[in-house]
C-alpha cells in the first residue's frame, strides 16, 4: 500500500466519531429516499401489473334494470371491447357471535366461465359452482377479519329474505383494492364485505332473471372513455341508469389515486428535505474538515506532490465515507420500505407485491449524495490550493477581530472576558457561524416534520367527530324512503333522537370544471349532524342554495355568488342550477349541503329522505342492533365510534409509521450535525484553547469558551429552525390536500418543545463529548508543534 | 572545503511583499544572489530578516513580487503552479523547523511518502540508516523525541536525492546536543552526496559549518562571509 493511501486509512481511523456522524446523515437521507422511494414504485407496479392480469374494467355503469339483449348493443358501442353485465346488489350480513350491524355488496359471476373484466384472484377455495343458489367467494379482508375459511356459515338478508350462504373461497378484486363501504372513508373490513355468487342465483334472488343491474366495460383505447360513457348514458337512461364513469370515478381506483398521490407528495417531499438537509451538512462538514488540513496540504505540496494527486488523496477518504454511508443507507431504506410497503399491503388489498429496488432510485441517491462530497471536498481545497506551499505551511495570520455589535453598542462591560472571546469569535467568522446555526436549525425543523402530523389528527378527529358529526349511529336506506320512516326509527329501543338526511348522487359542475359528490339535505336545526364555518362556529343552512365543503369550492373553483350545475345521478337524472351560498370548513370528505326542504323542492320530489342519524343510550346498542337489522329498507349502519377507530387505525398505520422514522431520523441528523460541529470547533481550536490553558485557565474556562459559542449558536438556531420546520410542514400540508383529507397546519406546542429537546440533548451531549477531550488536551505537545 | 564554481542558483533583484494581516510586509528589497553545487551555505539575520522568505522562493514554494530566480540556468519566478511542483519533486529537499512530518504515518512511511514519487531514490531504510534512524523504522512520529523526528525530516528530504537540501531552522526546536547530532547529518548529507545545501538560522554558532555565510538584514544581504575552514558540528558550541 502506498504511503498516502495508509495516511487515508490511519486519519479515516482517527477521524472516526466524526465519519461515524457523517455516515449517519448520510444514512438517514438515503434511507428516507429509498424507503418512499422503492414503497412507491412496488404500488404503482403492483397497481399497474393486476389491473392489466386481471383486467380491470375502464368504464362502469349502475341501472335499475335492463334486459340482457341490451348487452350486445353496449358490446357494439365504438371504443368498447369487452362488455361483462353483473347484478349487484347492497345486503346486511350477520356473522355469528358479531353483534354490531355489517353491510357488504353482493357481486354476481359467470356460472359456467372466468369474469371477462374485473376477474378474481383467488386466495383459497374455489369460486362458486353454477348449480349452487347457496355458495359464496367473500373478499379476503373480510375473510381475514372475521377468521372465515372456506366452509364458514354466513347469514345475509337478500331483498328482505334471511338466508344462509356458505363460503367457498376467498379472493381479491381489481375492483376493490381499496375496500370501503360507500360514504365511508376509511376501510372497515369487520363491518363491510364484497362477497360475490354465481350470476344465475342472484339473478334469481333480485328478480333479475335474464336483466342486469350493473355493467362493466374494457375499452381498446382509454381516450375513448368520454365518448363511450355518453353514449352509454343515452343507452341507459330508460333502464334507470345511475350515470356511467370511468376509473378516475370508480371508488377504489379514485381513492387509491389520491393515495398514491399523497405517498408520492410524501416520497418527493421528505427524502428532498431529508436528503438535501444531509447533502448541505456533508458539504460543509468536509469542506471544514479539509480546511484544517491546510498545513499537511502545504506539506505535501512542499514534497512535490501535485494538486491532483492531493485533492484525489481527500476525494478518497471522502468517498470512502460517503459510500459507506450511501450503502448502509440504500440497505436500511429497502428494509424499510419493505416493511412500509407491508403496511401499505393492509390498506390496499393487492393479491402480490412487485418490490425491488430500481437501479435509478439507488443511482439518484448516490450521485446526490456523491456529488455534495466533491463539490464540498473541491471547495475546500480550491481554497487549500489557492495558497502557495510556503504560506499553507504557516499558521494563519491573526485574523481581523474587532469589538463586536454588543459591545460596540456599549454593553461590553455587562460581558465578561470570556463572553467577549465568544462573542468575537462569532462575529469574525460570520460566514462560518451561520452555517453551522443553519445546519443546527434545519436539523431542529425536520424533526418537527414526522411530529406535527400527530396532534394534527387527533384535531381533525375532534373537529369532525365532535363538532361536526356528533351522531352515535348512521342508517342509510336502500333507497329514497318517505319522512315515515322515522316514526319507525323513533321507536326503536334506545334511540333519544333521530335526525333525517337526504344524500342525492351528482356531478357539479362550474364552468369547465366538475365534480362527482353527495349533494346533503339536512333538516334546519339539527344537532347531530352540523355544519361549520372557517372559525368551527355552527353554521345555519340558508333554506335556498347549496354549501359546499371549502375543498370542494377550491376543486370548483367556485365562491359564494356563484351558480353551479346540479346533474343529479339518479332517477330521472334531472339537471338544475343552484346558487352557491357558502363554504364549511371540512377535514374529512368533501360534499355539497342544502336544506333538506330546499333540496326536495330542487329535486322536485316529495319529502323523501336516504338516511338518519341517531343519537341512542349505550345500554340498548346490542337490541338496537338487532332490530336494525332486521329491517329491510336499512341498507347499512354505521358507529360513530367505530369510524373514529377506523380513522385512527388507518392513519396510525400509514402515518404514524413514518412519522416514527421520520423522527429517529431527523433525529440521527441532528445529532450528527451538532457533534460534527463540536469536534470541528474543538479542532480548529484546541491550540488556541491549550494556550489559554497555560495561562493558567481552567478546564472549566476554556470549556466555556468552547461550548458557550456552541451553545449560543444552538440556541440561536432553534427559534429559525422552529420556523423551518413550521414552513416544511406547511409545505407538507398544502401538497396533502385531498378529497379524503384535508390536514390542517397546527403545531402543538409540544412539538415545538420536542424538536428544541432534542437539539439541547443533543449539544449537551456532543458538549460533554467535547469536554472530555478538552479536559485530556496535551498541553506540552500542543505548545511545541504548530497547529 | 572545496567551493564548487557550477553555478546552481542566480538571484537577481528580488523582491517579496505580502500581507499580514491588515499590513504589507516587505520582506526582500532586492536581493542579488548566487549559490554554487555541492556548498553549504548559512543564511544567518534576525527574525523578520528575509531569510524564510529567500529559502522559500529558493525552493519554489513561494513565488518572488518582482526580480528573477534562475536554478540551473531557468527562471523560476515564471513557472506555474505544475511547473514549480515538478521543480520541487524532482530537485529540492526540504527540513523545516517544526518537522511537519504527517503524523499518522510510520519513520519509514514518511520517507516513503517521498521516495514514492521521486526518479532515483535511496529506499527509505537506507535514507533512515544515514540518519542513524535504521532501528526506529516503525515509529509514529509521537513515539519519536525532537531531535530523531527532525533528523527523519532530514532522511525524507534526501532520501529522493535532491541537488538542493534546504533546511528552515532545523535547530531551532531542539536542545544544543540533539542541534548538534542533526547539524551532523546535515553536514554529512552535503559532504558524502554532494547536495547543495543552505541552512537558515538565527545562531551564529552554526555559521562555522558554512562554506559561505549569507547575512540578511532588513529584507537585503548585508554581507556574505567566506570561511576559509569549515567547522565540524560537533566542535560547535553555543
Amino acid at each position: 500500500m502506498r504511503a498516502l493511501d495508509r495516511k487515508l486509512w490511519r486519519e479515516l481511523w482517527q477521524l472516526k466519531g466524526q465519519a461515524i456522524a457523517i455516515a449517519l446523515v448520510i444514512i438517514s437521507g438515503v434511507a428516507i429516499h429509498i424507503m418512499f422511494g422503492a414503497t412507491l414504485d412496488a404500488l404503482r407496479q403492483t397497481r399497474a401489473r393486476y389491473y392489466q392480469d386481471y383486467r380491470f374494467a375502464d368504464v362502469f355503469a349502475s341501472l335499475k334494470r335492463a334486459p340482457e339483449s341490451l348487452q350486445a348493443r353496449i358490446a357494439a358501442l365504438p371504443g368498447v371491447a369487452e362488455v361483462e353485465t353483473r347484478v349487484v346488489a347492497g345486503v346486511n350480513l350477520e356473522v355469528a357471535g358479531f353483534t354490531e350491524p355489517i353491510t357488504g355488496r353482493l357481486i354476481s359471476i359467470p356460472d359456467t366461465r372466468e369474469p371477462r373484466l374485473n376477474r378474481l384472484y383467488l386466495r383459497q377455495g374455489r369460486l362458486t359452482a353454477a348449480d349452487r343458489s347457496d355458495e359464496a367467494v367473500v373478499s379476503e379482508a373480510f375473510a381475514e377479519a372475521h377468521r372465515l375459511e372456506p366452509g364458514a356459515k354466513l347469514r345475509v338478508v337478500i331483498n328482505g329474505r334471511r338466508q344462509t350462504l356458505t363460503i367457498v373461497g376467498t379472493a381479491l378484486s381489481p375492483e376493490y383494492i381499496h375496500q370501503m363501504r360507500p360514504g365511508s372513508i376509511f376501510p372497515d373490513y369487520r363491518r363491510y364485505g364484497v362477497l360475490w355468487m354465481g350470476r344465475r342465483a342472484l339473478g334469481a334472488a333480485y328478480g333479475m332473471e335474464g336483466a342486469f343491474n350493473d355493467v362493466v366495460m374494457g375499452l381498446a383505447n382509454a381516450h375513448a372513455a368520454p365518448k363511450v360513457i355518453d353514449e352509454l348514458d343515452r343507452l341507459l337512461t330508460p333502464y334507470g341508469g345511475l350515470g356511467a364513469h370511468d376509473r378516475e370515478d370508480q371508488s377504489s381506483h379514485r381513492f387509491m389515486t389520491e393515495e398514491f398521490r399523497q405517498i408520492t407528495l410524501s416520497a418527493t417531499l421528505f427524502p428532498t428535505i431529508f436528503l438535501g438537509v444531509a447533502v448541505f451538512l456533508l458539504n460543509v462538514v468536509i469542506s471544514r474538515l479539509i480546511g484544517m488540513q491546510r498545513e499537511q496540504i502545504g506539506t505535501l505540496k512542499a514534497f512535490g506532490y501535485g494538486n491532483g494527486a492531493v485533492a484525489l488523496h481527500y476525494l478518497k477518504l471522502v468517498l470512502l465515507i460517503v459510500l459507506v454511508g450511501v450503502a448502509v443507507g440504500v440497505g436500511v431504506g429497502a428494509w424499510l420500505g419493505q416493511a412500509l410497503a407491508a403496511l401499505y399491503m393492509d390498506f390496499f388489498r393487492f393479491p402480490f407485491l412487485n418490490y425491488r429496488l430500481t437501479l435509478p432510485l439507488v443511482l439518484s441517491a448516490t450521485l446526490l449524495n456523491l456529488g455534495a462530497a466533491v463539490a464540498g471536498t473541491a471547495f475546500a481545497l480550491r481554497a487549500a490550493f489557492a495558497l502557495r506551499p510556503a504560506e499553507a505551511m504557516r499558521p494563519e495570520p491573526p485574523v481581523r477581530y474587532r469589538a463586536t455589535v454588543v459591545e460596540r453598542l456599549g454593553l461590553q462591560r455587562w460581558l465578561s472576558q470570556p463572553n467577549r472571546m465568544i462573542l468575537r469569535h462569532i462575529e469574525r467568522r460570520p460566514l462560518k457561524s451561520l452555517l453551522t446555526v443553519l445546519g443546527i436549525a434545519l436539523a431542529c425543523g425536520i424533526t418537527m416534520v414526522g411530529r406535527f402530523q400527530e396532534a394534527t389528527i387527533n384535531h381533525m378527529v375532534d373537529v369532525h367527530y365532535k363538532l361536526s358529526q356528533r351522531e352515535d349511529l348512521a342508517v342509510t336506506f336502500v333507497e329514497p324512503t318517505s319522512w315515515r320512516a322515522i316514526g319507525s326509527l323513533d321507536s326503536l329501543p334506545g334511540v333519544e333522537r333521530v335526525e333525517v338526511y337526504r344524500a342525492v348522487p351528482v356531478r357539479l359542475r362550474f364552468e369547465q370544471r366538475s365534480h362527482r359528490t353527495t349533494l346533503k339535505g339536512v333538516p334546519p336545526g339539527g344537532d347531530l349532524q352540523r355544519l361549520l364555518d372557517a372559525d368551527l362556529r355552527r353554521l345555519t343552512l340558508p333554506s335556498e342554495g347549496v354549501v359546499l365543503t371549502d375543498y370542494l369550492g377550491q376543486l370548483l373553483g367556485v365562491q359564494p355568488g356563484n351558480r353551479l350545475i346540479v346533474e343529479v345521478l339518479e332517477g330521472g337524472r334531472p339537471v338544475r342550477e343552484a346558487p352557491v351560498v357558502g363554504l364549511v370548513k371540512e377535514y374529512l370528505g368533501v360534499a355539497g349541503y342544502m336544506d333538506l326542504a330546499g333540496l326536495n323542492r330542487l329535486l322536485r320530489e316529495g319529502p323523501a329522505i336516504s338516511g338518519a342519524y341517531l343519537a341512542v343510550d349505550d345500554r340498548d346498542r346490542p337490541e338496537l342492533y338487532r332490530r336494525l337489522g332486521e329491517i329491510p329498507r336499512i341498507a347499512g349502519t354505521a358507529i360513530r365510534e367505530q369510524e373514529i377507530r377506523n380513522f385512527h387505525q388507518t392513519m396510525e398505520q400509514t402515518m404514524l409509521f413514518f412519522t416514527f422514522i421520520a423522527t429517529l431520523f431527523a433525529v440521527i441528523i441532528a445529532f450528527g450535525v451538532i457533534y460534527n460541529s463540536t469536534r470541528i470547533a474543538l479542532t480548529e481550536r484546541s491550540r488556541e484553547l491549550a494556550s489559554l490553558r497555560v495561562l493558567g485557565f481552567t478546564r472549566g474556562e476554556i470549556s466555556y469558551i468552547l461550548l458557550g459559542e456552541l451553545g449560543l449558536l444552538a440556541l440561536l438556531a432553534i427559534p429559525i429552525g422552529f420556523g423551518i420546520g413550521r414552513a416544511i410542514c406547511a409545505v407538507f400540508v398544502n401538497g396533502a390536500q385531498s378529497e379524503l383529507y384535508r390536514i390542517p397546519l397546527i403545531i402543538h406546542p409540544s412539538t415545538y418543545a420536542f424538536a428544541a429537546t432534542v437539539v439541547l440533548i443533543s449539544a449537551l451531549l456532543s458538549g460533554w463529548l467535547a469536554r472530555r477531550k478538552l479536559d485530556r488536551l496535551d498541553l506540552i505537545a500542543v505548545l511545541k508543534t504548530r497547529d | 572545503m572545496t567551493i564548487h564554481r557550477d553555478r546552481v542558483f542566480l538571484a537577481r533583484g528580488l523582491t517579496k511583499i505580502y500581507p499580514m494581516g491588515e499590513i504589507q510586509v516587505q520582506a526582500l528589497r532586492g536581493v542579488d544572489l548566487e549559490l554554487f553545487a555541492g556548498e553549504f551555505v548559512v543564511l544567518l539575520g534576525p527574525s523578520g530578516s528575509g531569510k524564510s522568505t529567500l529559502l522559500n522562493i529558493l525552493g519554489g514554494l513561494d513565488s518572488p513580487s518582482s526580480g528573477a530566480m534562475q536554478y540551473g540556468g531557468r527562471d523560476l519566478s515564471v513557472y506555474d503552479d505544475a511547473e514549480l511542483t515538478r521543480y520541487r519533486r524532482e530537485h529540492v529537499g526540504f527540513v523545516f523547523q517544526f518537522y511537519n512530518l504527517i503524523p499518522s504515518l510510520t519513520a519509514r512511511e514518511n520517507v516513503a511518502l517521498v521516495t514514492e514519487i521521486a526518479r532515483n531514490p535511496l529506499p527509505p531504510e537506507e535514507a533512515l540508516t544515514l540518519v542513524g534512524l535504521a532501528d526506529r523504522l516503525d515509529h509514529f512520529p509521537a513515539q519519536l523525541s525532537g531531535g530523531e523526528q527532525q533528523r527523519v525530516a532530514i532522511a525524507r528530504a534526501v532520501a529522493k536525492r535532491p541537488e538542493v537540501l534546504l533546511c528552515d531552522e532545523p535547530t531551532g526546536a531542539l536542545d544544543v546536543q540533539t542541534g548538534v547530532l542533526v547539524l551532523a547529518v546535515i553536514d554529512r548529507v552535503n559532504r558524502e552526496l554532494g547536495t547543495t545545501t543552505v541552512v537558515i538560522t538565527h545562531n551564529a554558532a552554526i555559521a562555522a559549518m558554512a562554506d559561505r555565510v549569507i547575512h540578511l538584514s532588513n529584507g537585503l544581504i548585508a554581507r556574505i562571509d567566506h570561511n576559509a575552514q569549515r567547522q565540524a558540528p560537533h566542535e560547535i558550541v553555543w
